[in-house]
């Protein structure tokens, strides 16, 4: 199996493109043919944990139509891979998730590659997104693919398991709850004297780097952006 | 607030006290949770003393389940017999009924909190007395049996180190586990001295001195009464028994010492089996307080001649229970030991503490529990979470909380003006061709409010996301027209 399709998620395709491509790169250099199935949207997350099951169905639905031929969807979004694994089955009875891979297990676990052959010299330190982390189960596999990176510097961040306040509509509902958790966030982030926060998500990194332009410290950026950067 | 040195037990009575305000007078009971959350998060001492407290237990849960090589399927077995429990609910607690009497125990059904509180009345009445001393209980929390007992005319006094605290300062708890974990201790000082009535003169902070004024004012109260009233953590329906878990003894003197002994007891705390406690025994103190083991568990099964209380009463409380047992999804709530782990790990709760959910249920626990216990009153809690997972991670029943969070948001109501936004982001999402479009839209409908490459400030509802973050601007060239231009 050496074709893949590219879920690139809403969140990037309205904010971040270098992600994307980031992927696209890391897997052409890999010898994966990519394919980009331009139908896609969203997969419904927001939808369904705001109570919206109806919609969250629709838009899965459509999710299956796009990606259902691929035998491998490769994201770079831990938080949506989950999305597709863990409540699909429940919206639509769909077992596509075992085919939705975030990026790092798609590298680590279908790849075989730890060492993508990346170069980055700089300080970084990486946020385990909630998602990713607990309900993914993603453990340290970003950060195995990071510290397979040539010259980058890791640095730990402190209290890095708590949760950046971001959680979709929350940050909107409980917008000053949100911010307390983000503030936090960011003065740890900060401490570490780090160049760059990385994580597996932009839409946390949305949050945290929103926080960050305002309070000073790292520059947010998508692990596969590191990953990408020519040796 | 004096200034003084922590962690030494020099005499400081010298300094001034301040007054005690309690805590939950300052955060509204029944304004929404986010507007109860503001008023909490604007507490300086509350966070620190919340965030000390909190953090300290996270990492003691951590280490002493972390010690377990089979800390996994302990949960799973719990996890199971409490799904054994759900199932067959009628049976056992009738079992439970036929072996408890069996033993010499009388047992009482009560409906709701009402009907408990009527029979507790009744039976300290009968008893002859006015006053009980009262081993920490949630279940009497939730059906507000002090202040029922108060209105009768009749007085509870709590034993619990925590809860007395809670009680002399007319506050509310605000934890499951630790209910005044919102104090630290040099308020606790101040609430004995200008509360207790009997406080040493000179009464410091340190914690040995704070232990010892109550024990010594407690033990008053253990000599003197005739009935206590207590909860159960476990009921075992093969046997009959009751068990509570506790720290401090107090339990075990009130079990043990007045005639009348007065248990109100959840009828999801049942157990099928005695040996059902070899599970949760190995998982409550570690999860709750972070011990591998706790110091004191009493067992008792009806009554005994000559050994703790001739007249056993055990009132089996539904108060909504049955009803949230017909949710499939919501049931799973009903598993719950009350250890707290999930308060300790949440960034909700650290933040906000306890009263701001307005429900004697917090935390994330609270945040399924209380909606389901009282329909319609607790609409906003479900909300109250960004769906982290940390809670799920920890619990040691495995309660899927955030699974159950987004089951009841599909329950409602949502606000119109929500409901058409998530409508109209369903319509477009839907279209890929008019999901294009709207994220050309974006970029230009975003020109208006740039500031320096970020968008900084937005009308509402996008305030509530600009008052503490910017927002990327979408950017010239997005990924659909750099894959098209590739695939060229």
């Amino acid at each position: 199996m050496k074709r893949v399709g590219l879920f690139i998620t809403c969140v990037n395709d309205a904010l971040y493109p270098e992600t994307p491509k980031a992927v696209v790169q890391i897997l052409e250099r890999l010898g994966y043919e990519v394919d980009f199935p331009a139908a896609q949207t969203c997969c419904g997350q927001m939808h369904a944990n705001s109570g919206y099951q109806e919609d969250a169905r629709t838009l899965a639905r459509s999710f299956e139509e796009v990606f259902g031929g691929y035998d491998a969807v490769v994201t770079p979004s831990g938080s949506c891979a989950a999305m597709v694994r863990d409540q699909y089955p429940h919206l639509t009875g769909s077992g596509l998730g075992a085919r939705v891979h975030e990026l790092s297990e798609f590298l680590l676990d279908v790849a075989g590659v730890e060492d993508v052959g990346a170069r980055f010299p700089h300080r970084v330190t990486y946020h385990p997104t909630c998602h990713g982390t607990r309900a993914l189960g993603l453990g340290d596999k970003p950060v195995r693919l990071l510290r397979a990176v040539r010259d980058i510097e890791l640095v730990e961040l402190p209290a890095a398991d708590q949760c950046c306040g971001f959680g979709g509509t929350f940050a909107l509902k409980n917008s000053e709850v949100s911010s307390a958790m983000l503030a936090d966030k960011c003065r740890n982030a900060a401490a570490t004297g780090a160049e760059y926060l990385a994580a597996a998500d932009n839409s946390c990194l949305t949050h945290i780097g929103g926080g960050l332009t305002r309070a000073g410290g790292p520059r947010p950026v998508h692990y596969a952006e590191i990953l990408a950067s020519a040796a | 607030m004096s200034a003084r040195k922590r962690g030494t037990a020099v005499p400081t009575s010298a300094a001034p006290a301040s007054a005690v305000v309690p805590a939950a007078s300052l955060i509204p009971a029944d304004a929404p949770f986010p507007k109860a959350a503001k008023v909490a998060l604007g507490m300086p001492q509350l966070r620190k003393n919340l965030a000390h407290a909190t953090g300290t237990i996270r990492a003691k849960r951590a280490k002493v389940a972390g010690e377990l090589d089979d800390w996994e399927h302990l949960r799973d077995s719990a996890a199971a017999i409490k799904a054994d429990v759900q199932h067959r609910l009628p049976e056992l607690a009738i079992e439970f009924e036929r072996n408890a009497i069996a033993a010499g125990a009388t047992v009482h059904w009560a409906r709701d909190g009402a009907e408990a509180n009527r029979i507790a009345v009744r039976i300290v009445r009968e008893a002859g007395a006015e006053e009980v001393v009262k081993v920490k209980s949630m279940a009497t929390q939730e059906i507000e049996l002090n202040e029922y007992f108060e209105a009768q005319g009749l007085r509870a006094f709590e034993t619990d180190l925590a809860e007395l605290i809670v009680q002399l300062a007319e506050d509310r708890p605000s934890h499951i586990l630790v209910p005044a974990i919102h104090y630290n201790r040099t308020e606790i000082r101040d609430i004995f001295d200008q509360r207790m009535g009997d406080a040493p003169a000179g009464l410091t902070d340190d914690p040995a001195a704070l232990a010892e004024a109550a024990r010594l004012h407690l033990r008053r109260r253990f000599l003197s009464a005739k009935v206590a009233v207590s909860g159960a953590n476990f009921a075992v329906a093969e046997t009959g028994s009751l068990v509570v878990v506790e720290s401090e003894g107090n339990g075990r003197m009130c079990l043990t010492m007045p005639e009348t002994l007065i248990s109100i007891v959840g009828i999801e705390k049942l157990l099928p089996r005695f040996e059902d406690l070899e599970v949760f025994m190995q998982l409550l103190p570690r999860s709750s307080t972070g011990e591998r083991m706790n110091p004191y568990t009493s067992v008792w099964t009806g009554s005994r001649e000559g050994d703790g209380p001739r007249d056993v009463h055990v009132i089996l409380l539904d108060n909504g229970r049955t009803r949230v047992l017909e949710d499939e999804v919501g049931r799973q709530a009903l598993s719950c030991i009350r250890c707290s782990a999930c308060l300790n790990v949440c960034p909700v709760y650290e933040r906000t503490g306890g009263h701001a959910y307005g429900h004697v249920y917090p935390g994330p626990i609270g945040a399924i529990l209380a909606p389901q216990l009282e329909p319609g009153r607790h609409d906003d809690l479900p909300y109250a979470s960004s769906l982290c997972g940390a809670c799920y991670e920890v619990c040691p029943v495995k309660i899927d909380i955030p699974e159950v969070l987004v089951h009841l948001r599909q329950q409602g109501p949502h606000a119109a003006g929500e409901q058409a936004a998530m409508g109209a982001a369903k319509a477009v999402m839907a279209r890929p061709r008019l999901w294009r479009t709207a994220l050309r839209a974006a970029r230009l409908g975003s020109l208006p409010w740039r500031r320096k490459g970020f968008v900084r400030r937005l009308p509402w509802p996008g305030s509530r996301w600009t008052v503490s973050r910017d927002l990327p601007v979408p950017p010239k060239e997005d990924f659909r027209s750099w894959w098209k231009e590739r695939q060229r």
